[in-house]
């Protein structure tokens, strides 16, 4: 029972800071909420007993990306606050074309019956052993591969950087 | 043994392929000796294969592949070498050798002479597809391919407007008769559930004389062998083929592909004995082209279309053979027909050779003295046409004429009348290019000169078997030695026991009167037209009738007044009111709508993303939602 | 479902459902509410990571590593994607001193 509790807990904190993330008018607490965000799903992680993920979450979301984002957000001078926004039309049809899909999301997932095998808080396949035999066993090429996404990508951004005409 | 066949067909391929991509590479005279070499060869196979199957009575059954294998319908790439197939190789490949020799002289001087031994090689390798093939469907592939190969043949002189319409001319009118076939070929299959020659044979064996389907069947073939063999109505495209270099006349338009038709009906033998119907109809059908063929040839003027009627009678006579139920006359007689009237050709060839390309018979005259190697051999063809004994026609029309008059006094007399026609228009023929007194023309041409040996040599060989290759079958009075009849009787054995043949020796006297009678009346014909065609200079005096046979009895005019104007017009009314108008006005009416919709839907297309985001969203919620009710 | 769930008396699957759900549309109205490009950025990651959850959640209860596999080789690419995505938008900012995503509307007939 306390695992339940504890994923409301996390749950609760996440919609509410993912909440907050579009109130704010600053770009920056919408950042910092965000970060607030993905801690919360890398306490999900753990609780799925999904420790690697959870690791590599933190450390690639809210180590890199996040600090990214924050960055940005400086460079350009963006931290002033609300300079536009949508009309209140367009905010209320999307909160209600939101609440739709989500009703809808609901909806058609509990229809999908899934077989459930194992107890997810003694499952051993999220640890990082085991997770990293499977991953240098069988996914061994995607994951090279996945190193030269990763050069190219920061081929990319250098390109996209420079100050000169591209 | 059993690779042989496929060496056969390979030859020629290979080299139409050389010929064909090496067009200018190659010097004239190497394209000439390699395209006969490969004949060579082949014809080398084709004496060890027909050694084979003449030693041993046996067929050798080569398989290459499965071609189509769908359902029940199973189409093996399959070659059969049995002694039909074995004898047509013999004339395929000895007569189209001779005539490649021949062929390296002809055409020294045409600059596409390349293309021209690259398209003889390809009509070989169709037409040797023809006849080694085990069923109907491979054997409709060689079918259309040589009709090909003789399309292009005719058409060889493009750059000549009336070239390219002859070649048209022979293409469509085989498109006809290639209708027949595929309607025969359909029937086939729903009927018997295969197209394999022999499994086809064995099953129908089984039926009653007479059975309606094998009838329409037969019937359906035997339109396509009018198409292929020049019948009425089916034969005014082939004194047009002519269009083409003279030894494309003799090897597609006399020797080979005109006789596919026959052997057609000779492979399928089993299935005509029991349709008596469809034998009649071929009969009527033969002799009314042997007679109207001759009749037209008569008074034609163009030494190359009167070989052409010529050509067109004797297929006649071959079909009226079939007709009376004798499938051996006429394979014999289409064997001897090759070697005869490819000479004929090849002599014509050379005569129009010596007088630069002149094919105008009354323009000629006299060339017996200034062309003697040539002269002496178109006697040789004209007298083995002819029937005249002992050379190689009087055997075969005898053995016809035989079954002629044991079918009926009438038939027998038509028959004689047949040969004594072809008799008239041979000799006219002889009689005024090399007899009659020089004609201004000649006395004008002071050019005119003997084929090279290239062009004779092949013509003496031909000359040679027109003499002696009757002697394989020598009629009874004489000999009891019926070596060809011996040869074919495995081929029609199954079709001669379901229907008592009429092939029965005839008794003495008859045959005498057989023999006798129409040499009479070819004798007093030569000396007549000898006569007539020699001193009178008037020839093209034709009135009433004979002009009638001058205009080829107007066939050319009739199919015009009913076939072709009426298409025409059709066409015309489609072409202008339905297409034109109706059709056209609809499809740019749902171009000029899209436009006007695209024109309106494109303001959707703002440039806002967030419009697009929406509409996406929105989409996908449309599609769960559809996901959860439906 | 729910007798093999009350075998293990822990979190339903379904729970991870629906704030996965949850949290994706809240990631779908902040990309159709917003109108400064970072922050539909933003949301998008917030969608990506709703998506991450539930994989690794179906993983857990399958005993199926390969979910979790996916999910390792999404954060890569969303890494990278991260990288290319927010420099375009510092040169898009470079070039017309705004990242508001209705001045941004060249592409169109």
């Amino acid at each position: 029972m306390f695992s339940t509790y504890l994923f409301i807990f996390l749950s609760a904190v996440a919609i509410f800071s993912a909440i907050n993330v579009l109130l704010s008018k600053n770009p920056i607490h919408s950042v910092l909420y965000m970060t607030l965000t993905f801690f919360t799903l890398a306490g999900h992680y753990i609780l799925l007993n999904a420790q690697f993920l959870a690791v590599v979450h933190v450390i690639v979301y809210a180590g890199a990306i996040m600090v990214l984002f924050l960055f940005t957000v400086m460079l350009l001078n963006l931290n002033k606050e609300g300079q536009f926004s949508k009309t209140n039309l367009m905010k209320f049809i999307a909160g209600i074309a939101g609440g739709l899909l989500f009703l809808l999301l609901i909806g058609s997932l509990k229809s999908f019956d899934v077989a459930v095998v194992s107890n997810p808080e003694l499952t051993q396949i999220g640890l990082v052993k085991n997770l990293g035999t499977i991953l240098y066993r069988d996914y061994l090429l995607p994951f090279e591969l996945s190193s030269i996404l990763f050069l190219s990508a920061m081929v990319g951004a250098v390109m996209l950087g420079k100050k000169d005409k591209i | 043994m059993q690779l042989l066949p496929i060496l056969l067909i390979v030859f020629p391929l290979l080299g139409f392929l050389l010929l064909g991509l090496t067009q200018k590479l190659m010097s004239k005279s190497t394209a000439g000796i390699l395209a006969s070499s490969v004949i060579f060869i082949n014809l080398v196979i084709a004496t060890v294969l027909f050694n084979f199957v003449s030693s041993n009575n046996e067929t050798l059954t080569t398989f290459l592949f499965n071609w189509i294998n769908v359902g029940s319908l199973n189409i093996p790439f399959e070659f059969v070498v049995d002694r039909l197939s074995a004898l047509m190789l013999l004339i395929i490949n000895g007569v189209g050798l001779m005539i490649h020799i021949y062929s390296i002289g002809y055409m020294k001087e045409d600059e596409a002479n390349n293309r021209f031994f690259s398209y003889l090689n390809l009509f070989v390798f169709f037409m040797l597809i023809l006849v080694l093939s085990s069923n109907y469907l491979v054997l409709f592939i060689g079918w259309e391919g040589v009709g090909l190969s003789s399309y292009l043949l005719i058409g060889f002189w493009f750059k000549d407007h009336a070239n390219n319409d002859a070649a048209k001319k022979a293409f469509i009118y085989n498109r006809i008769g290639d209708l027949g076939f595929l309607i025969a070929m359909f029937l086939l299959y729903t009927n018997f559930h295969s197209l394999t020659i022999s499994e086809i044979a064995a099953k129908a064996s089984t039926l009653e004389i007479g059975n309606p389907t094998l009838m329409v069947i037969t019937l359906c073939l035997f339109v396509g062998a009018t198409g292929k063999s020049a019948q009425i109505p089916l034969f005014t495209w082939l004194p047009d083929a002519m269009a083409g270099p003279t030894p494309v006349s003799a090897l597609i338009h006399a020797a080979t592909m005109v006789t596919a038709g026959i052997y057609l009906i000779a492979r399928s033998s089993v299935l005509f004995v029991l349709s008596p119907i469809t034998l009649n109809i071929i009969l009527i059908i033969g002799t009314t082209t042997a007679i109207v063929a001759g009749l037209i040839a008569i008074y034609q003027n163009d030494i190359k279309k009167i070989l052409a009627y010529s050509t067109v009678s004797q297929l006649g006579f071959l079909f009226m053979a079939v007709g009376l139920g004798s499938f051996t006359g006429a394979m014999f007689h289409l064997f001897t027909h090759a070697f005869f009237k490819a000479l004929l050709f090849l002599a014509a060839g050379s005569v129009i050779h010596a007088l630069n390309n002149e094919q105008d018979i009354r323009k000629m005259g006299g060339l017996s003295k200034k062309i003697p190697a040539t002269f002496a051999l178109f006697v040789i063809g004209t007298i083995a046409i002819s029937g005249l004994p002992p050379f190689a026609g009087f055997f075969s029309k005898e053995l016809i004429l035989g079954v002629a008059y044991e079918h009926s006094l009438t038939m027998g007399l038509v028959a004689t009348l047949v040969s004594l026609l072809t008799s008239i228009y041979m000799f006219r023929l002889l009689f005024v290019v090399f007899l009659k007194p020089e004609s201004d023309a000649v006395k004008a041409n002071h050019h005119v000169h003997e084929s090279p040996k290239t062009m004779l040599l092949p013509m003496s060989i031909l000359a040679f078997f027109s003499m002696v290759v009757g002697f394989i079958n020598i009629p009874a009075l004489f000999s009891e030695n019926h070596q060809f009849e011996n040869y074919l009787a495995p081929i029609f054995e199954i079709s001669h026991k379901l229907v008592p043949s009429h092939e029965t020796i005839p008794n003495v006297t008859e045959e005498w009167s057989i023999l006798l009678l129409p040499l009479l009346v070819i004798v007093s014909i030569i000396l007549f037209s000898y006569k007539r065609f020699v001193n009178e200079k008037a020839l093209q005096s034709a009135s009433g009738l004979t002009s009638l046979m001058a205009d080829k009895f107007y066939f050319d005019e009739i199919y015009d007044f009913i076939i072709v104007k009426p298409s025409i017009f059709i066409s015309n009314f489609f072409r202008t009111i339905v297409d034109q108008t109706i059709l056209n006005s609809f499809i740019d009416s749902i171009g000029s709508s899209t436009l006007l919709i695209g024109n309106y839907v494109r303001r959707l297309q703002s440039g806002n993303t967030g419009l697009y985001l929406l509409l996406m969203v929105f989409s996908i919620i449309t599609v769960l939602f559809l996901n959860i009710i439906l | 479902m729910e007798t093999t769930m009350s075998q293990f008396q822990t979190v339903p699957l379904q729970y991870y459902i629906i704030f996965c759900s949850a949290l994706f549309s809240i990631g779908v109205v902040g990309v159709l509410s917003k109108r400064n490009a970072l922050v539909i950025f933003m949301s998008v990651e917030l969608m990506l990571n709703s998506a991450n959850l539930l994989l690794t959640a179906f993983s857990a209860y399958r005993n199926d590593p390969a979910g979790q596999i996916f999910v390792f080789f999404i954060m890569v690419v969303a890494a990278a994607e991260v990288a290319i995505g927010l420099g375009l938008l510092v040169v898009v900012f470079r070039s017309t001193k705004t990242i508001d995503i209705q001045v941004l509307n060249k592409l169109k007939w």
